[in-house]
């Protein structure tokens, strides 16, 4: 499974055709303690780089921009009880959602790893 | 982030020890939060004591041959009743432009001494301050700023028990007064006042002892630091206006409703700039009021938010918004037309272009604990 990263710092988890998006770790530790979360309605259309979800802490609201195109197929509605868990597991259970791709090759425009690292050095 | 251009607080390299995360604000490098965050900081004030490096505000004396002078002179330029003033007193009031708009808030201190007046406004306000009222004070009563001062609040529950490790007497300082005292060999101004809604010290001290100072209160383990992220949640939940926000030119102090910080005799007599205006406003009412909002979801919403009445006409807006640690949830300041201020009205929130229901509460959402 390969993990790609965003310079709005969003992370992308490919199984197949499907990606699972979340914001990174050094994200959340920019916004501090994470209070509410606003998903996309299941069977959203998104575009890459449009809003697909917004997360706030104490002192602000950000966007969180999908990375990808295609279909919003599942949301992980855990969000909305406890936001908290963006900040403690930002790159794992704190997914927010599931895209059904239309069109996998956006994926090639996307940070690796190293990539990702360097670019929040 | 950070802005060689802007000034640092004599406790900048405390802060960078500490983990701090430096923002711009007002002119200076602030911590808005340390590594545990703001939610614990928030909470640690309401339970213990948190320790706010508050440097960047303005200090200043007024100073002239005697206190009926110098009182006289500032009820000019200020709404409160200086003149009334006990000795060691302190009172909050407002400097009002000519039409009774607010151009900054302010703490005026009777200082033991004869003939001074101690101040202190907002940081990004100062220089205009200074220059205001310099500008309107009579010969022989002048402003002088007070650059080599530092100034820290301890406030929380708390505060009152370790401050009295360092200087017994303060426990019995009444709120709203100042002594002059030694925190352990530290030469200190110390008043009962705060930002947060809590009991609680500000303590102005020389820049050369302010890392100490700092340091002394931290080695006691009821003390914590606290940024500028959680003293803005504080603020909000307990009430209290922030210039910018609350207050600005176009706002009056009837209108924001601090009436209580002007008195019955300065009400009746006037004499302070922007005067008309506030006396026409209490006469008549004002035709917008300052309120405290609650959310009914879990979005917050946030300064400049617009309000609307249940049939979707807009009513007012919103001047601060957040999450409210110890309300547990969404809170807001704002502006409403008076007829839709009475707590328990509902409204609405365009929030992200969708209406979210609210209803207009009393202030403040978290009781204030001052020492009264």
């Amino acid at each position: 499974m390969t993990v790609k990263y965003s310079k709005d710092h969003e992370w992308v988890k490919v199984d197949g055709d499907i990606a699972t998006i979340g914001i990174t770790n050094h994200a959340q530790e920019q916004l501090g303690d994470v209070v509410f979360v606003e998903l996309p309605a299941v069977g959203k259309k998104v575009e890459k780089d449009s809003e697909g979800a917004v997360v706030e802490s104490v002192k602000a609201a950000s966007e969180v921009y999908v990375p990808v195109s295609g279909e919003v197929v599942e949301v992980n509605s855990e969000l909305e009880g406890d936001p908290a868990m963006v900040n403690r597991d930002a790159e794992g259970g704190a997914w927010f959602m599931k895209v059904k791709l239309s069109d996998p090759s956006e994926l090639d425009g996307l940070m690796d790893k190293a990539a990702y690292d360097k670019f929040t050095a | 982030m950070s802005d060689s251009a802007n000034k640092r607080t004599a406790l900048y390299d405390e802060h960078v020890k500490f983990g701090a995360r430096m923002v711009p604000f007002a002119g200076y490098e602030m911590p808005v939060q340390y590594p545990t965050g703001i939610l614990t900081e928030h909470n640690w004030t309401r339970e213990n004591a948190g320790l706010f490096d508050v440097s960047h505000m303005g200090q200043c004396m007024i100073t002239g041959q005697d206190f009926d002078t110098v009182a006289r002179a500032m009820e000019t330029i200020v709404p409160a009743d200086i003149l009334g003033l006990g000795p060691h007193q302190q009172r909050y009031s407002q400097l009002l432009s000519e039409d009774g708009g607010t151009l900054d808030d302010l703490m005026i201190t009777r200082h033991a001494e004869d003939g001074m007046l101690y101040v202190v406004v907002n940081a990004g306000r100062k220089d205009h301050d200074y220059g205001w009222i310099g500008n309107h004070l009579p010969r022989g009563v002048s402003l002088r700023t007070l650059d080599g001062l530092s100034l820290v609040a301890l406030q929380g529950p708390k505060a009152e028990e370790v401050i009295a490790k360092h200087a017994p007497q303060l426990q019995t300082l009444k709120f709203m007064h100042y002594a002059d005292a030694e925190l352990s060999g530290i030469r200190a101004q110390v008043s009962r006042s705060g930002y947060t809604g809590e009991d609680g010290f500000e303590i102005s001290v020389s820049n050369n002892d302010a890392v100490k100072l700092w340091n002394l209160l931290l080695s006691d383990p009821l003390v914590k630091p606290v940024g500028l992220g959680a003293r803005d949640s504080l603020r909000l939940e307990g009430g209290l206006c922030l210039y910018g926000h609350e207050l600005d030119e176009t706002i009056s102090p009837v209108e924001a409703d601090l009436m209580w910080s002007i008195s019955k005799r300065r009400r009746a007599e006037g004499g302070f700039i922007g005067a008309a205006r506030v006396q026409k406003e209490l006469a008549e009412g004002p035709s917008r009021k300052r309120v405290g909002i609650k959310p009914e979801g879990r979005a917050p919403a946030r300064d400049g938010t617009i309000i609307t009445g249940m049939g979707g006409r807009e009513i007012g807006s919103v001047t601060s918004g957040g999450f409210g640690p110890t309300v547990g949830g969404p809170v807001a300041m704002g502006y409403v037309e008076t007829q839709s201020s009475a707590p328990g009205t509902k409204i609405q929130l365009i929030v992200r272009d969708k209406p979210m229901p609210a209803e207009i509460v009393k202030l403040p959402f978290v009781p204030n604990r001052f020492k009264r």
